[in-house]
């Protein structure tokens, strides 16, 4: 293998991430915040308002892109979680840590957003149906992930002790993701999926997908941030 | 523009959903900038 594909490896040191990190932080930051607006000003100005739920839908372009964010933030806190349980890697326990609490802030938004969708759309806050309560554990997934790592002084172990909590826990991204197909819920099905067309007008899914873009921008600059905290907390 | 802001009766579920999010993404963001200052004031 030559030397050059090994060159990313580099970065693999929290020495020479950290002055990276600020670079890409400040740029996904910029681009977070662009897209927000852009996002926003469709979901409110020129998606159409919904046939049967009139404006209360709008509180998809939010709760949407922060259930995607929840999920998806927690596979990648897992995958690094792992990757520093096999290679005993330093930077990986970080980005972990660094990544459990951003991941429960959308979980909760999702949450929190879908309880008051809920409400005026089926007449209840919550109900423990398998979507709602799968996601509930999420939270508590994650809540559990910090306050453990939190529980252990020695970094080293604390990121070993948080791994296998958190590789553990991935079995419920799945049963979150297919928890509409596999019982009868009250939720919804998935509205967009990568075999058929999403069933929205296309005003909706772009203002959708712009937000979702937004957030996930904003997960990698406020991620990265912390990593650097991280580093220099501890090294 | 009260219109806007009436959401045709939604107002609450609508602005309680995006005023909690954005409430709680700043927050993160004020936060994070004060533990920043303080990892690098201390060396």
């Amino acid at each position: 293998m030559s030397t050059d594909s090994l060159k990313w490896l580099w970065y693999a040191s929290p020495q020479t991430f950290y002055p990276l990190a600020g670079i890409l932080a400040r740029g996904c930051a910029v681009a977070a915040a662009v897209l927000a607006v852009i996002g926003l000003y469709i979901g409110f100005f020129v998606a159409p308002t919904d046939a049967q739920q009139g404006e209360a839908y709008r509180i998809i372009f939010i709760h949407v892109p922060a259930a995607w964010m929840s999920m998806f933030l927690y596979v990648v806190m897992a995958f690094w979680a792992a990757i520093g349980l096999a290679f005993n890697t330093r930077l990986s326990g970080m980005m972990a840590t660094a990544l459990a609490p951003t991941g429960a802030l959308f979980t909760f938004v999702a949450l929190w957003t879908g309880a008051l969708w809920g409400k005026p759309t089926w007449g209840t806050w919550w109900v423990w149906d398998a979507r709602l309560t799968s996601e509930l554990i999420l939270l508590f997934l994650y809540l559990g992930f910090m306050a453990l790592q939190a529980a252990i002084d020695e970094p080293r172990r604390a990121d070993r002790a948080g791994a296998v909590l958190a590789i553990v826990g991935v079995i419920n991204i799945p049963i979150i993701y297919y928890s509409v197909e596999w019982w009868n819920t009250l939720h919804q099905g998935a509205s967009v999926s990568l075999k058929s067309a999403p069933s929205m007008a296309a005003t909706m899914f772009a203002g959708m997908i712009v937000m979702a873009a937004a957030f996930w921008m904003y997960s990698i600059a406020v991620t990265l941030v912390r990593v650097r905290c991280i580093i220099l907390e501890r090294e | 523009m009260s219109e806007f802001f009436a959401m045709g009766g939604y107002a609450l579920y609508v602005w309680g959903s995006y005023g909690v999010a954005f409430a709680l993404l700043a927050l993160e963001v004020i936060l994070l900038a004060h533990r920043s200052r303080n990892a690098r004031r201390t060396p």
